[in-house]
């Protein structure tokens, strides 16, 4: 008896199997991705719209734990079971299975005119011939503020490095907030949100960058320390026992409406939009005087390529060239305020302090974080080692100085740049 | 002696039949120790004497130990980690044995109520997760959150608080003890059967000799428990150098704040499995990973030769 269930339940699900086999008779294409969090918006709004339009085509999209991604993407890739679509990763980790032969390059692509330059750098080989991904969202860091707090305080947003260590004052004066809510305990937060954050004023964005990708400048220069320099003075206004603070504690201490300024990176917004019950506004890293051209990290995050052994290329073009349309830039950028698209083409937003983020697109020039492309490629790697020194410039384990002749240190050791 | 003497009467008389049994009895141990430990090893020291160059991987001989002791910065890294899994050990000797000597010790008074109880609360923490345990503390010791700063002004040393997990001075003390709290039950569940194992003949006469309290402590007991002490000594010797969970879940795989928590656990993992835009290198992660196990062997050996054969063992 028990046998007997045993085997028809195999029976059945073999049937199953061939059943939905023989059902899709179209292209079904499987999306590999990362973004679990996303599952919803993709199941509920892309796909569908997608499909509308495509009636031959059906999208699956399996997302896994962000941890796990690279590592199980590898294997399935060189298993020959990964699925059509894969959700790349910015630079080196793309890069890496572009040269394998794993992805396809899609220069020739429908759409891949609509994005900039600095967009497709990401996802490119390092001459810039082959794009082997779709752009398809950016973060942009900034800092995000309790206009609340700043109203009762009669404060306003600041513009200049001036104006924005008076208000720091000001807050601390008040005594009533945390003037600004960051940690060093997890590091990446001083790297990310503080560094690389406020650095490209001062190595004027994609100039800079490019010039330490050259070798024209050197971490040690003037325009690489001051970032450093500046973030040493951060120190008095974190809160009591920053050194300890992680991440999780310094978005806590902020929509808990504990903190004034939250130096921020975009992709906080949908979460900060739920849990704080004040006003939030938003300012991009102030310049050194009014009138100065501004620079922000606007850094490619997200982007889309085509499995070489897939079965369905035609298909797989198709949706690509969808995700590089501006139907799908404001389907994307909507349903995931903080997530931006690199579309050239300006996608309306309804969430304001995204509209805040983005606008500074405008005025400002965009770059990307200055250690992702090659100059993490070795040992030791200059973005680890850059989390570190951030944290101890904070700390004032280092004073800017050395932290930067460590890092270009570090840096000499394996990188020859091209003369 | 007794073995020799018993070994050759049993095997002159007759020849033996070839004792099957034993074979089939061991086959399920060696194998599965065999592909899961010993294969691995194996493939592990294996390893650390090819790179992967472009893809493919070639045998480099020993150029990757030469990169790992040669290299500055790699051998900061590694002699940085050395250094702190060292001091990591030696606070766990100086503090978790003794302590779980001395629990031990008070335990096995027979006057002592509730026990059951004590033995029961104090080796709890072994038993959880490393993950529950890492976040307990974090948040015990956070500056923010944390009963910490609170518990400590209730007898006014508000003072003595500072944010112990994100300075570098302190950090790897704090990761330190709290291992040590989490680890403390082992030491003492082991002295305290070996203290149970004593016979009460053995200290009667002791008293007899009006060898009693601290004295009998010393003269008798600890004696008898040595032993014991140093199997703990050499579990917490591998234990703590292969350790990591601890580290990774309160630290962070960079071991901050300035790698000042870093261990040869997280070094080698970083190495092995890459972090955030570090891609991992198998070979390197294989170097390391095999440095740390000739560490470990060389540890176990001058225990076992220089010091487990000298110990006196007494027989009751």
């Amino acid at each position: 008896m028990n046998r007997l269930i045993k085997t028809s339940l195999l029976a059945a699900t073999v049937l199953s199997g061939l059943a939905s086999v023989v059902h899709a008779e179209d292209a079904t294409l499987t999306i590999e991705s990362w973004r679990n969090d996303d599952l919803a918006i993709w199941k509920d709004k892309i796909i569908p719209a997608f499909e509308a339009k495509h009636p031959g085509i059906k999208i699956n999209f399996t997302p896994m734990a962000p941890t796990e991604y690279n590592a199980a993407l590898n294997a399935k890739l060189a298993s020959g079971t990964a699925g059509d679509l894969i959700s790349c990763r910015p630079f080196d980790a793309s890069l890496e299975l572009y040269n394998k032969g794993f992805l396809t390059d899609l220069s020739s692509l429908d759409g891949m005119g609509n994005f900039s330059p600095v967009a497709k750098s990401a996802w490119q080989t390092d001459d810039g011939k082959a794009t082997f991904c779709v752009p398809m969202a950016s973060v942009i860091h900034g800092f995000i503020y309790n206009k609340d707090a700043f109203d009762k305080l009669g404060l306003k947003a600041p513009k200049t490095q001036e104006e924005f260590y008076k208000v720091l004052d000001a807050i601390k004066k008040d005594g009533n907030y945390i003037p600004m809510a960051m940690g060093t305990k997890d590091l990446w937060e001083a790297a990310t949100m503080g560094y690389q954050n406020i650095g490209p004023n001062y190595w004027k964005g994609e100039d800079g960058r490019k010039a330490l990708i050259a070798g024209k400048e050197k971490l040690t220069d003037p325009q690489w320390v001051a970032p450093f320099t500046e973030l040493a003075k951060w120190k008095p206004y974190l809160g009591d026992g920053f050194e300890a603070q992680s991440y999780p504690d310094s978005q806590n201490l902020f929509t808990l409406g504990r903190a004034a300024i939250y130096p921020a990176g975009s992709w906080e917004i949908s979460g900060f939009n739920t849990q704080a019950q004040f006003k939030m506004g938003a300012f991009p890293p102030p310049v050194a005087k009014e009138g100065d051209a501004c620079y922000i990290s606007d850094h490619t995050d997200i982007g889309m390529g085509m499995n070489a052994k897939t079965k369905h290329p035609e298909a797989a073009k198709a949706f690509l060239a969808w995700v590089a349309s501006p139907e799908f830039a404001t389907i994307y950028a909507n349903a995931l305020p903080g997530f931006f698209s690199l579309n050239s083409t300006a996608v309306e937003m309804k969430d304001p302090l995204a509209q805040e983020f983005v606008s500074w697109r405008k005025d400002c020039k965009s770059t990307i974080r200055s250690t992702y492309q090659i100059l993490s490629r070795g040992t030791p790697n200059l973005e680890n080692e850059t989390w570190t020194e951030s944290a101890n410039v904070i700390n004032g384990t280092d004073t800017p100085e050395k932290a930067a002749e460590k890092l270009q240190k570090g840096l000499d050791g394996w990188y020859k740049p091209a003369k | 002696m007794q073995g020799e003497q018993m070994e050759s009467d049993v095997a002159m008389p007759r020849r033996q039949p070839i004792r099957w049994h034993i074979a089939v009895f061991l086959a399920p141990a060696v194998l599965v120790y065999t592909a899961i430990m010993i294969l691995p090893l194996g493939g592990t020291l294996f390893l650390s004497f090819y790179k992967e160059v472009q893809g493919v991987e070639v045998f480099v001989g020993l150029d990757n130990f030469r990169t790992l002791f040669g290299n500055e910065r790699w051998a900061a890294d590694f002699w940085n980690a050395l250094k702190n899994n060292v001091i990591f050990f030696i606070i766990h000797m100086l503090v978790q044995n003794p302590i779980g000597v001395a629990l031990a010790a008070l335990l096995s008074i027979p006057k002592l109520r509730f026990a059951g109880f004590y033995r029961t609360a104090i080796f709890l923490p072994t038993l959880l997760s490393f993950v529950i345990v890492g976040f307990i503390w974090k948040l015990i010791l956070s500056p923010i959150w944390g009963v910490t700063p609170y518990l400590l002004s209730l007898v006014e040393l508000k003072f003595l608080f500072a944010p112990w997990l994100g300075k570098p001075g302190s950090a790897l003390i704090a990761v330190s003890l709290i291992s040590v709290w989490q680890y403390v039950g082992i030491p003492m569940m082991l002295i305290y059967a070996a203290l149970l194992n004593i016979p009460d003949e053995v200290l009667e006469a002791a008293e007899c000799d009006g060898i009693t309290g601290w004295s009998q402590f010393w003269k008798i007991k600890l004696p008898l428990i040595l032993p014991s002490i140093g199997i703990i000594s050499i579990l917490t010797f591998v234990g703590n150098f292969n350790a990591f969970d601890l580290i990774y879940t309160v630290q962070g795989a960079l071991a901050g704040p300035d790698g000042s928590t870093d261990i040869l656990g997280t070094l080698l993992y970083r190495t092995f499995f890459g972090f955030q835009l570090q891609l991992g290198d198998r070979t390197m992660g294989a170097t390391i990973a095999t440095v740390m196990f000739l560490i470990i062997l060389a540890g176990v050996s001058l225990y076992l030769f220089g010091i487990q054969r000298r110990m006196r063992r007494y027989q009751f």
